[in-house]
């Protein structure tokens, strides 16, 4: 049984499950977010099943709740629980470190350098997980999830497909006079874990030298490749980590370097074994300055550890003249509906006041000019709790923004503290039918529609009203008019209003071949060269080309937002 | 023998999916294989970048500057932007067929000219292989061959470790079946245009 919310770099591993779990006889699911992910994971290991819950790194933060008490009970079946870090925050809004989650919650955790290693090491971590009769923390980093390499493929076990659950409240239950015996099961499970990490066969020494290397990791494939004359103490069991194996690595050597990236995890251990078993040897990394704290790692920092080891020659890079060259941010799609909600939005509040909470999605790129249509963002949700804040704390005018399967994932009791505390603001759903950014995952908005199993969708208008929202209205974010006609009203209301700008993403309907493109053209002789267009909406349909505006025929889908804002109407569909 | 190929362009232009014709075809050849992409972004206009490494124990997804054996750009000013891979032996195989980043749409930056683009590129490197690979497609039967144009060219790059018929088949492997002769021809044009140039810069 697998479940999980999609986050990037987390997403591929949903996208391959959801083709074939079913096949091979895992349930899968999309949860309604990390925490539910954890919970339905969490239950089937209780019944003796093997789980599998997924998510990335900031996603492990919302099931924390959930994950740090399963830790207590300890499960049955084996359950693993794969945290996708960003290191550089690539695709993010931290980078930060979930190492310490394994120290947090006294669970073991495996950490693979390469997809072959992943995929060996996570039937590793299952057998981990068996013995010891505790989740196990599978962390994985950007350049290890988005990397191909050959993986040679096994045959798939025969395992059990059914659980039952044999009741144990004294375990299961966690009421404080439970919690505390399971406290010290915790500890006993950790003692175990100490001396499997020892001998374990994912701790292992390669090459020969009188320098010491302790690596885990994508930053392990850099140091094999670029270091030369250095033993390497290659951590695939990371914690607990195996202290004796690292005392016997570090006693003889001239001196010893932590590669890893994100926090000094590793070289607090090895300098706190080290302290503990009287061994005077230097130990280079992150606190000694020799490595960088933030942002990842590639051979080019690795290969900075030349001032104190050899490093395998490199070509010489090739430099150019300085060329201006244009910058090419990411932006939202021609014909994403996005653009529609966030101009009228735009208009509708004209000169007020306002501050836009905005929240994770493909609509956080509205912050970009010329929309600029985000002023604060914390997490998943964040947009309509802040925005209550902003609301009881200022006098301006405050609006929300959260996509449809971000308002199910963590929007919705935001909402109802907002009814709950009389907030006065304006939220706006922008239901484009699919979990957009990370590759178009289905959500309870839109039903779901793979495997064995089909469900309803849940509607986001008659939930809202049932919450008691004074103002709600549905409208369609390609025709700008009604758009902001509804946002000026909402403004106006006095307490939280909703607005639901409802228009499926048309990548989505395109990969479903249900795209009807239509197409739009300049008149360039009614064309006032005014530019509003260009300007006002950045859709990368729209170009200049010298003087002129033109419309590129295989970008534009048709959704005729620029034609309705073209103070001269000289943008016209095309009969096609 | 390690071979690294830097492929660059703009999210969208089937960067990740060119990528895989020539892992699949460095696997199916027995070679190990370590590939690695940032492709959060991908389909919404940003910059994209993938790395292959193909050969003996080639583990690291990345490749430290200058590390280039071929520098493929889906896009020009993507290549310039991603010299810094290259150094002097590096082929650099780009399309010279412009795509407007919406800062210029915008007005707020200014493309070069393609001349400017491509003498800079020159300038800096005596193994440039430029190539209209859209113009190439569009004659063969439409743009959307344009990788297969690409995928030609660098199947005639020097010590490029795989064969022409490796990488053809390969390609043949990902395009629909009713589209296969046109990326064939189109395959041919960059494979002719790219022994063309090459054998001009000996």
């Amino acid at each position: 049984m697998a479940s999980t919310y999609p986050g990037t770099p987390s997403s591929e591993v949903g996208g391959t499950l959801e083709r074939f779990a079913h096949e091979v006889g895992i349930y899968f699911e999309y949860s309604t977010n990390e925490k539910v992910a954890m919970e339905v994971a969490g239950a089937a290991a209780a019944t003796g099943l093997r789980s599998f819950a997924f998510m990335k790194h900031v996603g492990l933060n919302v099931a924390s709740d959930a994950f740090m008490t399963l830790s207590y009970t300890g499960v049955r079946g084996g359950m693993v629980v794969m945290t996708a870090d960003d290191p550089t925050a690539h695709s993010s809004q931290n980078e930060q470190d979930n190492r310490f989650y394994a120290k947090l919650a006294l669970v073991p955790m495996v950490e693979p350098s390469t997809p072959k290693e992943a995929k060996e090491m996570l039937i590793e971590a299952f057998r981990i997980s068996e013995k010891l009769s505790a989740p196990v923390l599978f962390r994985t980093t950007t350049r290890v999830n988005h990397a191909r390499g050959v993986v040679p493929l096994g045959s798939i076990p025969e395992i059990k497909r059914k659980g039952h659950f044999e009741k144990d409240p004294r375990r299961f239950v966690c009421i404080p006079a439970h919690a505390r015996l399971d406290r010290i099961e915790q500890l006993k499970r950790f003692e175990s874990a100490k001396e499997m990490a020892e001998s374990s066969p994912l701790n292992f020494v390669e090459g020969e030298g009188d320098v010491g290397v302790i690596t885990s990791g994508v930053s392990y494939t850099y140091a094999k490749e670029w270091l030369r004359g250095v033993q390497i103490l290659k951590l695939g069991f990371t914690h607990p980590a195996p202290e004796r194996k690292i005392a016997e690595f570090i006693r003889d050597k001239r001196f010893v370097i932590v590669i890893e990236e994100l926090e000094p995890f590793l070289e607090d251990e090895v300098l706190r074994i080290a302290q503990g078993q009287g061994i005077e040897v230097p130990i280079y990394g992150k606190r000694t300055g020799h490595l960088p704290h933030a942002f990842e790692f590639d051979p080019d920092i690795v290969a900075t550890l030349s001032s104190i080891v050899d490093v395998e020659e490199r070509k010489i890079p090739l430099e150019g003249e300085a060329i201006d060259m244009p910058r090419r941010p990411p932006m939202l799609c021609a014909g994403c509906p996005h653009r529609g909600t966030f101009y009228a939005a735009k208009k509708a509040v004209g000169k007020q006041d306002a501050v836009y909470s905005i929240d994770i999605g493909c609509y956080t790129l509205g912050v970009q000019p010329p929309l600029e249509m985000g002023d604060f963002l914390l997490c998943m949700g964040s947009s309509i709790g802040a925005a209550g804040g902003f609301s009881k704390s200022t006098d301006q005018k405050v609006m929300a923004f959260i996509g449809d399967s971000t308002f199910f994932h963590a929007g919705v009791p935001g909402l109802i503290n907002a009814v709950f505390n009389d907030h006065r603001f304006v939220l706006v759903i922008m239901d484009n039918r699919t979990t957009a950014m990370t590759g178009h995952q289905p959500h309870p908005g839109t039903g779901r529609k793979h495997g064995e199993w089909s469900s309803e969708e849940v509607r986001i208008e008659p939930l809202v009203k049932s919450l008691g929202v004074g103002y709600v209205k549905t409208v369609d974010p390609y025709d700008i008019k009604e758009t902001t006609m509804a946002m000026k009203k909402a403004l106006e209301h006095d307490g939280v209003a909703v607005i639901i700008a409802e228009k499926a993403c048309p990548l989505a309907l395109r990969k479903e071949r249900k795209l009807e493109k239509g197409l739009y053209r300049v008149d360039k002789e009614e064309c006032s060269r005014c530019y509003t267009c260009v300007e006002k909406l950045s859709c990368p349909a729209l170009f200049r080309v010298g003087d002129d505006v033109v419309i590129e025929e295989t970008m534009c889908i048709g959704c005729g937002v620029c034609a309705q804002i073209c103070p001269k109407k000289a943008i016209k569909e095309v009969d096609q | 023998m390690k071979y690294n190929v830097q492929m660059v362009g703009v999210g969208g232009q089937g960067v990740l999916l060119a990528s895989m014709v020539i892992g699949n075809a460095a696997m199916a050849k027995g070679m190990e294989v370590a590939m690695s992409e940032v492709h959060g972004m991908a389909q919404r206009g940003g910059s994209v970048t993938s790395t292959i490494r193909m050969g003996e124990e080639v583990i690291s997804p990345l490749i430290p500057k200058g590390g280039a054996d071929l520098l493929l750009a889906f896009e020009p000013i993507e290549a310039y932007r991603s010299l810094g891979f290259s150094n002097e032996g590096t082929y650099i195989v780009t399309n010279t067929h412009p795509i407007i980043p919406i800062t210029v749409s915008m007005g707020v930056d200014k493309y070069p000219e393609m001349d400017e683009v491509i003498s800079a590129l020159r300038e800096a490197s005596g193994r440039v292989i430029p190539i209209d690979a859209t113009e190439l497609a569009v004659e063969e039967g439409g743009a959307i061959a344009t990788n297969s144009v690409l995928m030609g060219a660098v199947a005639a790059v020097k010590n490029f470790p795989i064969s022409r018929e490796e990488l053809l088949r390969s390609l043949m492997d990902r395009v629909p079946k009713k589209f296969s002769e046109m990326n064939e021809r189109a395959f041919q044009r960059g494979y002719e245009s790219a022994s063309q140039i090459i054998s001009e810069l000996e």
